[in-house]
């Protein structure tokens, strides 16, 4: 009975609005570890999840908004989080992406 | 208050702390990083801002090459700032000049999410638009929205009837390829796109050139 005023208070259907605020919060959590983490690969940890919670929101408001299109979106945000990562690790391996 | 506007708030807050952390941080790797970061929940941010297309070059762009670019940077030059420079005073005035005039300016734009903005009336029906005219409920243009995509759900449940009628109902390009994107792009601004590409060409013929290194002696200089 409250979840339904709440939802018709916010015009936002409840699971996805926690679904996207608890995704805000890790995002807010890896935040701090790139903020403070003591070494660079910590830093570079919180930047792939976090390219990761990118993707993950892109997919949640394709929910959110009734766009399923975005899916595909979400998934061409992992290829590039990932293609990424692996430069920036191998540019600190090797100086050079060759 | 609408629900995706307060995930639009924390963002925002989210994207501010990253900006004051790259500022700040005096470990010039942690900064690239953070940038890459700010890059992503921008990118987040315009996702939620219904400007996708944005939102994509916004993540390849800013987190992924130039991420790649700043830390080859810091390859060549070493990742520690040494020097803190005190704040440049008329800079700082100057900065904050600019801005309040530029804040000024948009006293003038209509109130975000308004349902009667000029942007959210001139696309309203043509299934772009419609996730910022959410975030202002009750509003007669809200409405008529949502008595839109219920005539659209009705039409798209019976296909078999309105399959004739799918070309005309979406006929937005005048007999021009039915795809919108295709038909903005070659259509209607087919020159725009040539010299575009001409001018995306040059740009990477000119990043080859300076990235490649010298001939003859490849382990020096260069990243590629």
């Amino acid at each position: 009975m409250i979840l339904a005023e709440v939802e018709s208070m916010l015009n936002t259907d409840i699971p996805t609005l926690v679904g996207g605020v608890a995704l805000l919060f890790g995002i807010m959590l890896l935040l701090v570890r790139a903020i403070a983490g003591p070494t660079n690969y910590d830093r570079i940890l919180a930047m792939n999840a976090i390219g990761t919670k990118t993707a993950l929101f892109v997919a949640l408001l394709g929910f959110i908004t009734e766009r399923p299109a975005f899916l595909d979106i979400a998934l061409a945000y992992a290829i590039l989080n990932f293609v990424g990562t692996i430069a920036i690790l191998k540019f600190i391996r090797h100086r050079r992406l060759g | 208050m609408n629900g995706i506007l307060l995930i639009d708030l924390i963002l925002l807050a989210l994207v501010l702390v990253a900006a004051v952390a790259t500022v700040e941080s005096r470990n010039l790797f942690a900064a690239a990083i953070l940038s890459s970061i700010y890059s992503l929940l921008m990118a987040c941010f315009w996702t939620s801002m219904d400007a996708v297309d944005v939102a994509y070059t916004e993540a390849a762009v800013g987190a992924g090459i130039s991420t790649i670019l700043l830390i080859g940077t810091l390859v060549l030059t070493g990742s520690r700032e040494t020097v803190r420079k005190a704040v440049h005073w008329p800079a700082l005035l100057l900065c904050l000049a600019v801005g309040s005039v530029l804040i000024f300016g948009t006293l003038d734009m209509p109130a975000f999410g308004d349902p009667n903005a000029p942007a959210q009336q001139h696309a309203l029906y043509e299934g772009f638009t419609g996730q910022n005219i959410l975030k202002a409920p009750g509003s007669k243009a809200a409405e008529d929205y949502e008595a839109y995509l219920a005539t659209e759900d009705a039409a798209h449940s019976h296909d078999g009837e309105h399959a004739h009628d799918e070309h005309a109902r979406h006929d937005y390009f005048h007999g021009h390829v039915p795809n919108q994107v295709t038909s903005v792009i070659v259509t209607y601004r087919a020159f725009d796109t040539m010299f575009e590409t001409c001018v995306i060409f040059c740009a990477g013929i000119g990043m080859i050139v300076l990235l490649r290194g010298r001939r003859g002696n490849p382990m020096k200089g260069g990243l590629l």
